[in-house]
């Protein structure tokens, strides 16, 4: 099958590659792009391990095509934060024991980023809702939503 | 999942010459239900034409007495748009109900009927508001529209383009959704305009349809008193894991009562 070549942006770098059309985004990253924090879960559109944020706002990697993603902005876990200068969200995931396997971080952080920059002092409610799409398996989401909360109350003393 | 050759005109001609010049060629709209069964290897196709490049498919504008919303408007576009809250809050309660955030994201409106999930919500917003389906071709009420299990009115490569909803005086969205996808195990769509009474349900049967008996009640006394009585058989509706085809029954005249609250509180 004939490959097509793509043009995407993946944190900040630009990258070209030729692509199978059936090769899905979450793979293109993980494999051709060795960015293997993405999680690929069910692969099938239901974990949302595989959430990645595409031109703003968060998508299911695992039902996107990479040929779908030409000429478009994506940002991954990578882009978050490094060990040294963590992300607000990473911070407070690490304080607050926001994961057990970490199966599920990667797509988890990306959907509270996603939120906090809508809503910067998201309730229980708004929070459980948001993070709807991603299952966790360890946690019962108990510390995942208290690091969500945690997440917020540090960027609002942070400043914008 | 097999393979397939990819294109992405940037017109909604283009797509149509596409489509017409494959064999076995198929539009791609958000993919939110469309690759999971490619990936299941339920479905393929020769010839994919990705439609996310045509910018005139999107967007939502308010006509007289009508809000069309283009074919691959997203569902959070529905959500957030000024223009459906104002005129038909239900619809935006509607778009925001389905699946996820995730989900909402990326899947559009056009994607949602033309696959036409039984559970889907979109199909009975169409139904339950009396809403014309736009193609490339032609103009289909939502009455005709919608015809079986993942089946349409639509010809082969026949593309959706936009959908009108008439604005109605009233209209209630009310919904049993499954606890972890979120589909509709029974969802209602009511709306009330100039005395008639338009009721949809989705998740219940094959695909969305009308019950003309609460219909009518509704229509000399639009309350949801006025359908105590009103048993819906439960013949032919969906059994599966989360919902037998008795309880749905009771769902529908569960739901249709909550439909009816919420159009009434707005």
């Amino acid at each position: 099958m004939e490959r097509e070549t793509i043009s995407v942006t993946v944190n900040g770098r630009a990258y070209e590659r030729a692509v199978e059309p059936r090769r899905l985004l979450s793979d293109f990253l993980r494999e051709d792009l060795r960015l293997t924090g993405t999680h690929v879960g069910c692969e099938h559109g239901v974990c949302g391990s595989c959430t990645v944020m595409m031109d703003g706002v968060t998508a299911r990697s695992c039902l996107t095509f990479a040929v779908m993603a030409d000429g478009a902005e994506i940002e991954t876990i990578e882009g978050l934060g490094s060990v040294e200068a963590m992300h607000p969200v990473q911070q407070a995931f690490w304080e607050k024991h926001g994961l057990q396997c970490g199966f599920c971080t990667p797509g988890m952080l990306m959907t509270a980023v996603e939120l906090l920059k809508a809503n910067p002092d998201p309730s229980v409610d708004d929070i459980r809702d948001a993070i709807s799409g991603n299952l966790c398996r360890c946690t019962g989401y108990q510390t995942i939503v208290e690091s969500i909360q945690y997440a917020a109350k540090l960027m609002r003393e942070d400043g914008p | 999942m097999y393979p397939f050759t990819y294109h992405r005109p940037a017109s909604l001609d283009d797509a149509k010459a596409r489509l017409s010049a494959s064999e076995d060629g198929r539009p791609l709209a958000g993919g939110m239900s469309l690759l999971p069964t490619m990936r299941f290897r339920l479905t393929s196709c020769a010839d994919l034409v990705d439609l996310n490049g045509i910018e005139a498919l999107a967007g939502i504008e308010r006509g007289d007495g009508h809000v069309r919303i283009g074919a691959m408007t997203r569902h959070a576009a529905v959500v957030e748009s000024p223009e459906v809250g104002e005129a038909i809050p239900a619809l935006a309660a509607l778009a925001g109900s389905i699946g996820d955030v995730q989900v909402r994201n990326r899947g559009t409106i056009g994607g949602s009927i033309c696959f036409a999930d039984p559970a889907a919500d979109y199909p009975a917003g169409l139904l339950g508001l009396g809403a014309t389906v736009n193609t490339d071709r032609r103009a289909i009420a939502a009455d005709d529209f919608f015809t079986g299990l993942y089946e349409t009115a639509l010809e082969d490569g026949e593309i959706v383009v936009s959908v009108d909803f008439p604005v109605p005086a009233r209209a209630g969205w009310a919904k049993f959704g499954n606890q972890a996808s979120r589909f509709a195990v029974v969802a209602v769509m009511v709306s009330l305009s100039g005395g008639s009474v338009r009721l949809a349900v989705t998740g219940a049967r094959s695909h969305v349809f009308r019950v003309p008996e609460m219909e009518q009640a509704l229509a000399g006394d639009f309350s949801a008193e006025a359908m105590d009585g009103i048993a819906v058989s439960s013949e032919g509706l969906n059994e599966d894991l989360h919902a037998d085809k008795d309880y749905r029954a009771h769902l529908i005249g569960v739901m249709a009562k909550r439909a009816v609250r919420d159009a009434l509180a707005q």
